[in-house]
């Protein structure tokens, strides 16, 4: 631990009640409470923080606040660690350990600084130049090194431990920003009653206030107002919180950091919260930037924005420099120079105006501040951090630079360049500031319905009352950027310091015709980044509008959007992360397959039994031989996931017959009937089957994937397509349990289970339906097959569901019954060439599933016009064929590409959508999509996957491998 | 983001409501079976820069469908009507 050499005596902001330790690159520093990690490191004379991005030039502390280029620290340790945080915005905690980043093997000491004595391998437009084209290749070579070299800070590599939340606001007024002129908004509003949120991005209100010296007039306004704000029930305030983003109808996002100024969350509260807010009126009260004017070597450590040099003065207590020379085009730099005089600096003031106001001249020659009228700061000397500049004579309406006039030692430049208003929310919501001539800088326009803009924001100098008046904004002399003086070694000279863009690169872009001020951002990058530009954007554009000879206010700006600040993607998920992003369903039956062994499987959101595997036992035998007993006996499987709606209505048989392909007006009471519906535009969007309950009830199954689909599209064709049905459509999903029973012995089963119902075949007949009870149990029967067996399906109100699976399981006993997961129901369906999922994938067409003669000619159907359509009915489009590996014992793969033999190229002929072992067939076999389908039949081609270089020859036959005729069915 | 009010339940969030797609295009007749009917319903779009006619559904809360009339520009939304009433915008 050391001392703190540069942190005054007294004065700030700064609690020295309570003195806190960090560590920075493992080096171990104190600083106060109400320190940010960057006036801690300047209090400590830390002035180097960082290499930069491209050239690895040393770098310091720019500025004071979030837009704050260069000072990129890594936070934390193991799941906490966050890459790329500016130190401005960080409040210092005890304990804090941060690490500067880009640098290798040490700050110090910086093996990849070579990189910038290079010729201008970096300039714009590298990348595009060097590995595009012929030159392509080169970027497999070169790229592991360029990542190495270029970026930031590394992404952490573990989870994050911490908790984040989502919350919704209402308010009457919102006011952005916790500076005078927003505190002044909020107690207007709030005095009169209405529900007033003010938003700060710092952790205490007051703003510009805060960087004027403690003690004055100001603070006890301050004092006040934060003190009547407390006192109204009506107004929220909201510090550590930033409004990053305006969104349509006066919504806003606004990211609050709850408890990032602590080591870690305490129990039970979150590290961030995303907050929508909705307001009935906002007031814009986000101030002002300040830029800088561009010179030479001006990202060495100890340059600064002048504003920023009196923030750390004034309310860190941190005197950034005790040699300073101050470089401006404006007033309020005077104000730095002063007080850093008061402080006891000595303080050089270059200002490029040969004449300034005569109050200014007067109270900068009295605090002792030596003045250089009519110069400029030529360039910066220095090798880890500025010790000289080199000063000439300016004239502004001469462009070229002088020669060096003179060397002023300092150790610390105090840059201003004039100020631009903060108006991100504003152009978010398209209403693009506008370049005023007088003031140099970007002001509102056009202002849209609601919204406010007011003090700084609206270049507005601070007219409060009771508060004295900032210095002038229209004083100022527009310089944007300084050449090299005459004869000097030509010095990089920095407009955009985060992503190293000077002002050679612009000059280059222009050159090569990018020259619009969007073309110059993606060329040179310059405005990305963490910053976003929000000191370098209106310098870049000035240059451009030179280079392009063009007043400023014709080049326009980028495009502005959220977030203003980073936001982390913690906050924006909020609370739904891992198990938590999506819900999860449960069948009824859940608890039992969790306590028999079962290992589930994801289907949509539902969780599934996968198979249920008895000791040391893996997928592949588990289901293997769960579907070799289903055929041979009988087993169960839960099938409550299976969507279901319920129909009902006079005109119910006719709404079936618009929206399945086949016809339903015959369908008896009693029976039920497999069907396939269409989307509009005649690809198939389902299957499943319906039975008549009674003369104007229906019960449908979907598929489990699409049952909100078909749902949705239900409700949108009777209420807004045919309102003239009388149909009521109800999900009824969750309402039913449903097991399926199958194989040759299920009706032996059922029938010693349901005693009140006949199951004979003739009283009970393949596609019968019958309601009957499994003792208390009500269950309504369907006699349908997915597995190609003798078997039924047995519904049941869910909250009967695992009775009735323990009833179905105890009786089973005696007839060997087996318990099968889906991975079993699918090898089942295979060889029974049932479609499903994989083939109606959204892109298939009832001819491609081998489906078409369901159609019926004699009734039109949804989707029926468009199935015709051209492109749908190519004769040579891929259609289901079965496929059977010739060597019995070689695995198919879900995916893998149909090609003729030996020629893999292209897409190939097919696809192969679904595989299994077949226990019934003693084989591996699939079903797929062939061009040609049963065309094809006999045939052996190649099923190639390419991602692992496997290639096996498979026959094409038909898709119904096991009972083709169907007689199990019937049985 | 935009706020609807369903004919229904009152003001709701946007979240609550699936998008469905242009209503200016009336529903074929069924036993229409010509394909460029259908294909103007299904496939053919205006991207009109100004006031819009579409479908939502009201997916989490009553469920019906709702004609809204917004104006693509600036977001506002100048009516909400049940899809089965009301002419076709
Ligand atoms: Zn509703």
């Amino acid at each position: 631990m050391t001392d703190q050499p540069d942190r005054l005596g007294q004065g700030g902001r700064i609690d020295r009640s309570r003195a806190l330790s960090f560590t920075f690159d493992g080096r171990a520093y104190a600083g106060w409470s109400g320190d940010t990690l960057a006036s801690a490191l300047l209090a400590n004379g830390v002035h180097l923080v960082g290499r930069s991005f491209k050239y690895h030039r040393p770098r310091g502390v720019y500025a004071a606040g979030v837009e704050e280029p260069n000072a990129l620290v890594t936070l934390r340790k193991g799941g906490r660690h966050e890459p790329n945080v500016a130190a401005t915005t960080v409040e210092l905690f005890d304990g804090l350990v941060a690490e500067s980043q880009n640098r290798w093997p040490s700050l110090g000491l910086d093996m990849l600084g070579a990189i910038d004595r290079l010729p201008p391998v970096f300039a714009a437009g590298f990348y595009y130049k060097t590995f595009l084209g012929p030159t392509r290749k080169a970027w497999m070579f070169y790229e592991r090194l360029i990542r190495r070299t270029g970026g930031m800070g590394k992404p952490p590599g573990q989870p994050d431990p911490d908790r984040y939340e989502k919350a919704h606001a209402f308010c009457d007024v919102l006011v952005v920003g916790g500076g005078p002129s927003g505190l002044a908004a909020a107690l207007a509003a709030g005095r009169d009653g209405a529900r007033v949120v003010v938003v700060e991005n710092e952790p205490v209100l007051g703003g510009s206030l805060l960087a004027r010296p403690r003690g004055g007039e100001s603070d006890a306004w301050l004092a006040a107002a934060i003190d009547e704000l407390a006192a109204l029930p009506n107004v929220r305030v909201m510090t550590r919180t930033t409004a990053f983003g305006a969104y349509d109808n006066l919504v806003f996002g606004l990211a609050e950091r709850v408890n990032d100024h602590l080591a870690e969350p305490p129990p039970y509260q979150p590290r961030q919260r995303y907050w929508v807010l909705r307001a009935r009126r906002a007031v814009l009260a986000s101030g002002m930037i300040e830029r800088p004017i561009v010179f030479g070597n001006n990202d060495l450590p100890g340059v600064m924005l002048a504003s920023a040099a009196r923030c750390y003065l004034n309310r860190y207590a941190a005197l950034a420099g005790r040699t300073v020379v101050a470089f401006t085009n404006n007033d309020s730099a005077y104000d730095a120079a002063i007080e850093l005089a008061a402080a006891g600096a000595d303080v050089s003031m270059v200002d490029v105006r040969r004449q300034i106001p005569g109050q200014l001249e007067r109270q900068a020659r009295d605090a002792g501040v030596s003045l250089l009228l009519g110069h400029a700061v030529g360039g910066a000397n220095g090798r880890r951090a500025v010790d000289s500049v080199d000063v000439i004579e300016f004239d502004a309406a001469s462009p070229s630079a002088g020669a060096v006039k003179s060397r002023l030692p300092c150790d610390l430049v105090a840059v201003s360049g004039g100020w631009t208003p903060t108006l991100h929310l504003l152009a978010q919501r398209g209403s693009k500031p506008v370049f005023d001539e007088t003031l140099a800088m970007l002001v509102p326009e056009v202002v849209p319905e609601g919204f406010r803009v007011v003090g700084g924001a609206a270049a507005e100098e601070a007219p409060l009352a009771g508060l004295a008046p900032e210095r002038s904004l229209a004083t100022i002399a527009p310089v944007w950027a300084i050449a090299d003086p005459l004869g000097a070694r030509p010095r990089k000279k920095f407009v955009d310091i985060q992503n190293d863009v000077t002002t050679d690169d612009i000059s280059l872009a222009h050159l090569e015709g990018y020259e619009a001020v969007e073309h110059l951002k993606r060329y040179t990058s310059q405005g990305m980044g963490t910053d976003q530009g929000k000191t370098s954007n209106l310098n870049a554009l000035a240059i451009l509008a030179g280079l392009r000879d063009e007043p400023r206010g014709t080049v326009g700006t980028t495009t502005y959007r959220p977030p203003y600040t980073p936001v982390s993607i913690g906050a924006l998920g909020g609370a739904g992360t891992g198990q938590h992003f999506m819900p999860v369903r449960r069948s009824p039956i859940h608890d039992w397959h969790q306590g028999n062994g079962a290992v589930f499987t994801d289907a949509g959101l539902w969780q599934r039994p996968w198979y249920y595997p008895k000791a040391g036992e893996s997928l592949d035998a588990a289901y293997v031989r769960e579907a070799g007993e289903v055929r041979d006996g009988v087993g169960m499987v839960d099938v409550s996931s299976l969507g279901k709606i319920d129909v009902q209505g006079p005109d119910a048989a006719d709404f079936l017959d618009r929206v399945y392909v086949n016809n339903w007006r015959s369908l008896p009471v009693g029976k039920a009937r497999y069907g396939v519906m269409l989307r509009a535009d005649g690809i198939v969007l389902d299957d499943g089957t319906t039975s008549r309950i009674s003369e104007d009830h229906y019960f449908m199954t979907t598929t489990t994937a699409n049952a909100g689909v078909v749902m949705t599209q239900f409700e949108f064709l009777l209420q807004a397509a045919w309102p003239e049905l009388k149909v009521q459509v109800t999900s009824v999903t969750g309402q039913w349990a449903g097991i399926a029973v199958a194989g040759p012995r299920s009706r032996d089963l059922l029938a010693r289970l349901v005693v009140d119902l006949d199951f004979d075949n003739d009283a009970f007949p393949f596609m019968g339906v019958r309601h009957g009870h499994a003792g208390d149990i009500p269950v309504r029967l369907l006699r349908i097959s997915f597995s190609g067996e003798l078997a039924y399906e047995v519904y049941t109100p869910a909250d009967y569901g695992e009775e009735l699976w323990r009833a179905v399981h105890d009786h089973g006993r005696e007839f060997g019954l087996v318990v099968y997961g889906t991975e079993a129901l699918g090898a089942l369906r295979i060889e029974k060439g049932h479609v499903a999922g994989p083939e109606i994938d959204g892109r298939t067409t009832l001819s491609d599933l081998g489906l078409e003669r369901m159609a019926s000619k004699k009734k039109p159907y949804l989707g029926g016009a468009l199935m015709e359509r051209e492109g749908l009915t190519e004769a040579d489009r891929p259609r289901l064929v079965g496929l059977e590996t010739t060597d019995r014992g070689t695995k198919l793969r879900a995916g893998a590409i149909l090609c003729q033999p030996g020629r893999h190229q292209g897409h190939g002929i097919g696809v192969v959508t679904s595989v299994t072992y077949s226990p019934a067939l003693g084989g591996n076999i699939g079903i797929g999509l062939l061009a040609g389908g049963m065309s094809r039949e006999g045939e052996v081609i190649d099923a190639v996957f390419p991602l692992r270089g496997e290639v096996v020859a498979v026959r094409v036959r038909s898709p119904h491998f096991v009972d083709p005729e169907g007689e199990r069915l019937h049985a | 983001m935009l706020r609807i009010a369903c004919p229904y339940c009152g003001e709701r969030d946007q979240v609550e409501f699936a998008y469905g797609g242009d209503a200016s295009e009336g529903f074929p007749e069924l036993a229409d079976s010509d394909v460029g009917r259908w294909t103007k319903f299904v496939f053919v779009r205006e991207n009109p820069r100004g006031v819009h006619g579409e479908y939502w559904h009201h997916q989490y809360g009553c469920r019906q469908w709702l004609r809204v009339v917004r104006d693509t520009v600036t977001h506002q939304v100048h009516s909400v009507a049940p899809a089965r009433q009301g002419d076709r915008t």
